[in-house]
Formats: C-alpha cells, sequence, structure tokens
C-alpha cells in the first residue's frame, strides 16, 4: 500500500470507532474558528449542508456554484428517499443491518468503517431534516411513512413524494441561506472551479471563472472543500443535470488527488428508454416504484410489438420474480440492469428499438383498489370502482412519476405498462479520501458523490442522499478538525501569492487554447462521441478487447478535439459553449481513466461488469483474491496513471458471493 | 414511436453581444420530431448557429425534468409555455401545430434583469430566502423526528406549498411582477408545520421587506401567477401570508 493511502481508520471494535475518534479527536476553539477561512465548492446536499454546518460552528466559509443559485444542484432530482436505519417501523431493521445491507449492496468494495458510520449517523439526518422542515410522508396518526428500496429486506427509507431530494435540498439551501444571511458564510453564484491551487503542498484555494463576464479569480483559504457531483454525464447521455461534470474533481486529481475506483458506474434500470438522435439526457423513474411495478418482457419474440394489455398472463415472463424470487422485484440496481440487457439481447425487449422492458402497475391497482374496497366496506365492487379506487391510490404514492412519464412519452401509465431501460446514473467512484474525507492532498477534502467512500461496487437506492448529508452535516465538520487544528497559527492566506497567479495564468492559457482552436465540429458533437465509445466499451459490460480498443479511440478524439472543436465567441461574455468546452475537455481525459480502471480489474462485481469473469447464469463473478483493493490512481503527465491500491478488509461481515435470489 | 415531424418558424429575443440592447431574431426550424423537447429543439438550433460560427442562443437549463427550476422562457405570451403545471424542460414539441410560429422572450421583471437573450438574473428570490425563509436550527439540535407527530393532512398542505421550484414564472406572469407567489409558498410551508411557527412573525415580515426591497410589484389579484405556475401552487398561499403579515404587525408588539 502507497504511504499516500494511509485510510487513517481509528482504533478499536467497529461499533465504536467514530463515537470514540469523536470524542478524542482534536478541536478548534470558537476563537479560532473565527481566523480561519473554508471554501466549499458546490451546493448540493454534501455541499451546502457543509457550508451551513461549518458556518453554524463559527468557521468562515466562501461557498461556489457555478449555478444561478445554490437551490438549483442537481441533488434537487432524487426522487425515491432517503434511508436512515430508525427501525420506526419495528421490521427487525438496526445500524448493523443498514451497514451490512450497504456492504453487501456494494459488492464487498467499500470501506467498512466509513459505511458503518454513515449508518450511525443517518438516524441524526432524519432528526435534522424534520427539524429544518422537511415535509416527509407522513401516517394518519402522524408519524414518519417508510417504503422499501432495492437490495434490502426492512422498510427504512423516509420519502417525500417523488420529490425527496429537492425537498432535503431545500432544508440544506434553507440552512445555508440563514449562515448567509449571518454573514458567516459568502456565496459565489455563477462562479465554476477551474484549478486548484496548493501552497507548501497544502489546499489553500481555488481559481474560479465568473460565468457573467469571464472574470478569472483567485480565491485563498485555510483548507478546500470539494462537493461536486459525480461524473456520469461522461457517458453524454445520463439521468444526470445538463451542466453536472467531473472539472473540480478532475482539476484536483491533476494536483495530486488520487481517483478510486473511477470504473465503477451505476447504471439505473428504471429510466424512460432513448427516444431519437437528438436526445439529450435520460429521465429516471424512481426506483421506488419497484415496490409496486412489475417488470417483464413478453416470452416469445413475436409478441414483443403488440400492445402489452393485450398479452395474456401466461405469456408474460417476469423475468426478475423468476430469477430471483427471494428480493423480485427490488433485487439491487445493477442486478436489474443486466437482466434487463439480458433479455433485450435475447430479442425480448420492447418498444419501437427493442431497447425497453416493461414496468406494470395493473396488478398493484388492482391489489390497492381491493383493499380500498374492504376499507370503505362496499360489497361486491364493479372491477371498475377497483380500478378507479386503486389508480387514486396509486396516484397518491407516485402522482408526480406518472405525470412525468406521461409528460415525456405522452402514453398513459395507469392504462398502459411504462417503458424504461437502464441508464447512467450515478457514479460510486471518486476522489480517494481516508476516514477524515480528506484526499491524498492535505487540507483537501471531498463530500458525497464526488468521493469513492460508502457504496463499493454498487450503490443501494436512496443511499446517496444519506452519504451526502452524512458528510455535510455530521462528518466534515468534526473530521475538518484534525486537518484545521494544526493550522490555527496559519494566518489568513493571501490569494496574491505566486502559486495564485500561476494557476491564474494557466487557466487563462487553457481557455485561449480552446477558444484558439477555430475548427469546425462543435463541442456537443464531440461530447456525444465519447458518450458513445464509453456506453458500447465501457458501460454496462466490458470486455479487455473492447476497453483497450476504447482507450486508443478516446486518445484520438482528444487529438481531434484539440485541433478541430470550434468555441465560439470570447473569453469575456456570457459563453455557455466556453463552459461546455471546458467540461468536455476534462471529460475527455477521465473517460480514458475509466477505462484503465475498467481494464485493470480483471473481476465482475457490482456496477463493474466484465463479460470474461461471469458465473453460469451470467452473474457477476468477484475475485476476492486479487482485487479485494480500492484502486486510487494518481495522475501523470500524458495523460498517464499510475495505480495504488488500498487492501480492503472485511473484519466485521462475511464476505460471501452476493445472492439475492 | 412511429415519429412525427413539424416545420415552425421560431422568433427569438436575443440580447447582449452583437445584439445590444435586444431585438427579436427570427429562424425557421424544419423536421422538429414531436417528441423532442423544446429545449432539445433550442439545443438543435443551436448547434446549427455554431455550425454557422454565430452564437447560440443563450437559455438557462440543467436537470431537464422540471424540478431544478433553472429554465424560464415566455414561450407565446406564457411563462413556460401552454401546457399547464409543466416548465419549458418539460414541454414537448407535440404541443405546437405544424407550421406555427412561435415567439420566445425572457422572463421579464424589474427585479429580474436580462443577462442575455433568455438568461435573467433571479437572485432577488435568494436574498428573499436569505431573509428569513428557513427554520433556525443548528445541526445536531434536533430532536428524535417522531417527536413531532404531524397531521397527515397538515403536512400535506405544507408539502403542496414546498414544492414550488423557484423558478418565476409567477412573477414573470404577473403584470405587477409581483414574487408573492413564491414569497407566499415559502411562509406557508414553514408556517403551517409546527417547527415553523416558533418563528413565523419574523418571518413574514422579514421575507415581504425583502421582497419589497427587491423592486417586486403589489399584488392585485389578478391571479396569472397560480395560473402558470409549473407547479400549480395555489394563491390561497398568499392569503395565508397576508393574514400571517397583518397578525404579525397587529398582534404582536414586533415591528414591522
Amino acid at each position: 500500500m502507497s504511504d499516500k493511502l494511509k485510510s487513517n481508520v481509528p482504533e478499536g471494535e467497529l461499533a465504536d470507532k467514530w463515537v470514540n475518534y469523536r470524542g478524542t479527536m482534536p478541536l478548534v476553539a470558537p476563537n479560532n474558528k473565527r481566523r480561519i477561512e473554508i471554501i466549499v465548492v458546490g451546493t448540493g446536499l454534501a455541499g451546502a449542508a457543509a457550508a451551513a454546518t461549518l458556518g453554524e460552528l463559527g468557521y468562515n466559509v466562501k461557498c461556489f456554484t457555478f449555478h444561478d443559485s445554490p437551490r438549483r444542484a442537481h441533488s434537487v432530482a432524487a426522487q425515491g428517499g432517503i434511508n436512515a436505519a430508525k427501525n420506526y417501523q419495528n421490521d427487525g431493521d438496526s445500524v448493523y443491518r443498514l451497514f451490512y445491507d450497504t456492504i453487501k449492496g456494494g459488492d464487498y468494495r467499500a470501506r467498512e468503517s466509513n459505511v458503518h458510520r454513515l449508518a450511525e449517523v443517518s438516524r441524526d439526518i432524519i432528526d435534522q431534516c424534520v427539524a429544518q422542515g422537511v415535509p416527509f410522508a407522513r401516517e394518519y396518526g402522524g408519524l414518519l411513512a417508510n417504503r422499501s428500496f432495492g437490495g434490502v429486506q426492512v422498510q427504512r427509507t423516509f420519502y417525500a413524494r417523488g420529490q425527496t431530494g429537492q425537498q432535503l435540498l431545500i432544508g440544506a439551501y434553507s440552512a445555508l441561506s440563514r449562515q448567509i444571511n449571518r454573514g458567516s458564510v459568502k456565496m459565489y453564484n455563477r462562479h465554476e472551479m477551474l484549478d486548484l491551487v496548493l501552497v507548501d503542498g497544502k489546499a489553500r484555494g481555488i481559481i474560479t471563472r465568473n460565468l457573467l463576464n469571464g472574470k478569472i479569480e483567485s480565491h485563498a483559504a485555510h483548507s478546500v472543500v470539494l462537493a461536486t457531483g459525480g461524473y456520469g454525464n461522461v457517458f453524454y447521455l445520463s439521468t444526470n443535470a445538463m451542466n453536472s461534470n467531473v472539472s473540480a474533481a478532475w482539476r484536483a486529481h491533476k494536483k495530486g488527488a488520487y481517483f478510486a475506483n473511477p470504473c465503477y458506474t451505476q447504471i439505473h434500470p428504471t429510466c424512460i428508454p432513448v427516444s431519437g438522435e437528438y436526445q439529450s439526457k435520460l429521465t429516471l423513474m424512481s426506483e421506488s416504484l419497484r415496490n409496486d411495478g412489475r417488470v417483464w418482457v413478453p416470452k416469445k419474440k413475436e409478441d414483443c410489438k403488440k400492445d402489452p394489455t393485450t398479452i395474456p398472463e401466461e405469456d408474460r415472463d417476469y423475468y426478475l420474480e423468476r430469477i430471483y424470487p427471494a428480493f423480485g422485484n427490488l433485487v439491487p440496481r445493477d442486478v436489474a440492469s443486466r437482466a434487463a440487457k439480458y433479455v433485450t439481447d435475447e430479442g425480448r425487449g420492447v418498444g419501437a428499438t427493442g431497447l425497453a422492458v416493461y414496468l406494470d402497475f395493473a396488478s398493484a391497482i388492482e391489489r390497492y383498489g381491493k383493499s380500498e374496497a374492504i376499507a370503505k366496506g362496499m360489497i361486491n365492487p364493479s372491477a371498475a370502482k377497483i380500478k378507479e379506487m386503486g389508480e387514486a391510490a396509486v396516484k397518491e404514492r407516485y402522482g408526480n412519476l406518472f405525470h412525468m412519464y406521461e409528460k415525456i412519452t405522452d402514453e398513459n401509465p395507469y392504462k398502459t405498462p411504462m417503458k424504461i431501460f437502464p441508464a447512467v446514473h450515478y457514479t460510486m467512484g471518486g476522489i480517494w479520501v481516508d476516514y477524515n474525507l480528506q484526499t491524498t492532498i492535505p487540507g483537501c477534502f471531498a463530500l458525497g458523490e464526488a468521493n469513492f467512500s460508502d457504496h463499493g461496487a454498487n450503490r443501494l437506492g436512496a443511499s446517496a442522499l444519506m452519504q451526502g448529508l452524512a458528510d455535510g452535516y455530521f462528518v466534515i465538520p468534526y473530521t475538518i478538525g484534525t486537518f484545521l487544528s494544526k493550522e490555527i497559527r496559519t494566518p489568513k492566506i493571501a490569494s496574491d501569492l505566486p502559486e495564485f497567479k500561476k494557476a491564474e495564468e494557466a487557466v487563462t492559457s487553457r481557455i485561449n487554447q480552446l477558444l484558439n482552436v477555430g475548427g469546425n465540429q462543435s463541442v456537443e458533437s464531440f461530447h456525444r462521441r465519447l458518450g458513445r465509445i464509453m456506453w458500447d466499451y465501457c458501460g454496462m459490460s466490458r470486455n479487455a478487447e473492447g476497453l483497450a480498443k476504447a482507450r486508443t479511440m478516446i486518445q484520438e478524439l482528444r487529438k481531434e478535439f484539440y485541433s478541430d472543436v470550434f468555441v465560439p465567441g470570447t473569453n469575456e461574455e456570457y459563453n455557455p459553449e466556453l463552459e461546455k468546452a471546458l467540461r468536455v475537455a476534462d471529460f475527455l481525459e477521465l473517460g480514458e481513466l475509466m477505462v484503465c480502471d475498467a481494464l485493470d480489474r480483471n473481476e465482475s462485481c457490482g456496477g463493474h461488469f466484465r463479460e470474461e469473469y461471469q458465473e453460469e447464469g451470467g452473474e457477476a463473478k468477484r475475485n476476492d483474491n486479487d482485487y479485494m483493493y480500492v484502486a486510487a490512481w494518481e495522475y501523470l503527465n500524458g495523460p498517464d496513471w499510475e495505480l495504488h491500491k488500498e487492501n480492503l478488509k472485511y473484519e466485521n461481515i462475511e464476505v460471501k458471493t452476493r445472492s439475492y435470489k | 414511436m412511429a415519429e412525427k415531424t413539424i416545420n415552425i418558424t421560431l422568433k427569438v429575443w436575443r440580447e447582449g453581444g452583437k445584439y445590444g440592447s435586444g431585438k427579436f431574431e427570427t429562424y425557421p426550424l424544419k423536421d422538429i420530431g414531436t417528441d423532442m423537447s423544446f429545449l432539445e429543439m433550442f439545443d438543435v438550433l443551436n448547434e446549427e448557429l455554431v455550425s454557422k460560427k454565430e452564437m447560440p442562443v443563450a437559455f438557462e437549463h440543467d436537470c431537464r425534468e422540471g424540478i431544478c427550476g433553472t429554465c424560464s422562457m415566455v414561450i407565446d405570451g406564457q411563462p413556460h409555455g401552454p401546457m399547464k403545471g409543466t416548465t419549458t424542460c418539460q414541454l414537448h414539441m407535440r404541443s405546437f401545430k405544424d407550421g406555427a410560429t412561435i415567439t420566445v422572450e425572457p422572463f421579464r421583471a424589474k427585479a429580474f434583469p436580462v443577462i442575455r437573450d433568455l438568461v435573467v438574473d433571479r437572485s432577488s428570490f435568494d436574498a428573499i430566502i436569505q431573509a428569513g425563509g428557513y427554520i433556525s436550527v443548528n445541526t445536531g439540535q434536533a430532536q428524535d423526528a417522531n417527536s413531532i407527530p404531524i397531521e397527515k393532512e397538515t403536512s400535506e398542505k405544507a408539502f403542496d406549498a414546498a414544492t414550488c421550484i423557484g423558478c418565476g414564472a409567477c412573477v414573470a406572469a404577473c403584470p405587477n411582477s409581483a414574487a408573492m407567489l413564491f414569497t407566499s409558498a415559502k411562509v406557508s410551508h414553514l408556517g403551517t408545520m409546527p417547527q415553523g411557527k416558533v418563528e413565523a412573525d419574523k418571518r413574514v415580515q422579514a421575507m415581504v421587506n425583502q421582497m419589497d426591497k427587491e423592486g417586486f410589484g403589489m399584488c392585485s389579484n389578478v391571479k396569472a401567477c397560480e395560473a402558470e405556475c409549473p407547479k400549480e401552487i395555489s394563491v390561497e398561499n398568499i392569503a395565508i401570508m397576508n393574514r400571517a403579515y397583518m397578525s404579525s404587525v397587529l398582534g404582536s408588539d414586533k415591528e414591522a
């Protein structure tokens, strides 16, 4: 193990580590906090929660987003819910069970201690959010309601209709707004981080571009916290927002932060299928729908173009229920996506392109309708009445999702099954961090989807919101003290140090380079081509030959980009094409690293499926002897990378083959 | 899906750069698929403009799922276009007829200055929230979540107000450019829940005062805000806010 990769996991029993560590770690006294500055980049759940909490504690926080308002961060779009080991349903949930499910769901590729801490603080998150006024779903008795998500046999997911992310983000945004009002956080909207600045080997600031006028600015602080989300947009088509990008994380990587497990990508099984060439993004249909929706395809190929409502029960293949009776439609995302791939590969996919499967609510509508009828004491209700009441019950649970589906596809999912297909949704990989969430650059921390730490090779549903808020509200406010307690004698960092000037010049020359190519192809067209390569060779399934080919293709595409891209306008104006060009330039490097990582990992685990390594029946075949490590990549010029390994140890959980059968 | 296509003429407001203080520019577009979203249609137009080495039309957008509140266009006189309860990003070309001329402008209001083409500055909304649109609870201070039972109906009502995405369509729709629906949705969301009642008086005063300071107009009960709100937030919230404001001024010794 490289000496930079010290995980700094505290000693002691797993269940006591965090509590003991928290009670003994070095702190920064209130009078010193007032003199210390922290930069937080990103205002999603992790970033807004961190900025607000650090502000509450008395630090001077400068918070940055490229959006016009912190409330727009893509956490806002999370639909289904947030997990917490509250055991309010009395169904046997516990901190250990949430820990266990998360490690197993991640296919034994996450760090035990981090995941256990996540499970511990999950309970505090719900308390905090309710106190902020987040209107979680409630039972008639006034207490909080729960539902189930994939890979789990308890009901521990708290939700706010199909817009949980929005409500949690508004909670974090309001906490952040309060600190902005108090003056403890200074907010910089429409500022994009374009580089990380190191002084004497420590992260001491960032270079930003003001998106309104192109002004390149230096911002200095004692420490830099990155909460800049994932890199799913490397695939061009994903459920990420249009502006989600890897640039902040990538710039930190190029300055010395190792990038971990970049090939771990989550392909979400339930998204609205691609409908045309012009498609700009894909839309998720929440996993919560699999609580009540049944996934199927026709048994016979010739039925695939038929109206699904005319296909009789006996001719339908409810393949998830058939293959995985224990978990049925609620298997984890990687398993469900792969199964959808297999049935469509067999030619049993539906829809115009044959790249879709059905998600059917007919039996849920009937079940809810009947139970409503009983509740209302109706004797012999008509089938139409049952349907009507059942549709109302389904609407109450998933109304906004059904509404969205209908708007996009022009089909009514109450009457005909939804058509869904897997799409890129989340990236488990990210910047390598230790137990303190510190990267390999001292003073630089990474939170939320931007880091790699908690989800292993596959993230379970409703765990991203949990991790973002855990990192932001309950982890970084403490662990940042391990670095800052040694900085109390460091005076305010000046933003006119030569290191900043040099970084500003480098950013300016990068911008000029892009503006001066003066080629003939749009940034968008390069992004689309990169996405195609990534999806074809580094998507739902990968093999050595394809990956090697993809690496060359990406290198060639990058060369072509720098010789033939066209970026209109100038730096000194509002110029979205230039913003995009800077982001795509970074994706063109990241893509190559993802391919290298996928090629290095000669096994299948979670979201990483190598065709050469599969069990009979197509299940992923892990290789624990050789690959039970975190692959942390160090950037070398070229670009090229050197692999460092953090070996994973499982002392509190038995490592076995994941089975959902 | 057998793809249908239409031909349209776009009249788009361009402002800034070579367009200076602004004018409409006309763009004919052929063979636009009806399954395309309105913003994807703009993507097609912008690709065309870039291929001609021209500056594309600047417009704001992000999630394209109707939840982030970034997109902001007035389409044929209506913020977010003709479809009820729908943001621009969720509007599809099937809502338009073959041969249609579609006029697209930015959200217009004194408190939303135009930045470029269809992009406006809505930071005045952030300022209203920063003035008091929160519950003052520090991280770690909260009691167990289930120790505050809330009647399901109350919670649902708060939720209906909380669904506001902060897009500003209400302001763009209002002849007075009032931000009453936006502000009242937050006042009502927090004031309806027991957690938010503690600071309710202070909150409503701070937010209303900030709203006035930002240069938004007064409410004259036109209710265009409700009609155009992509989240269909009710004007009842405005009544709730007015009542809360009055009682906070008259019924307490706190200053307005």
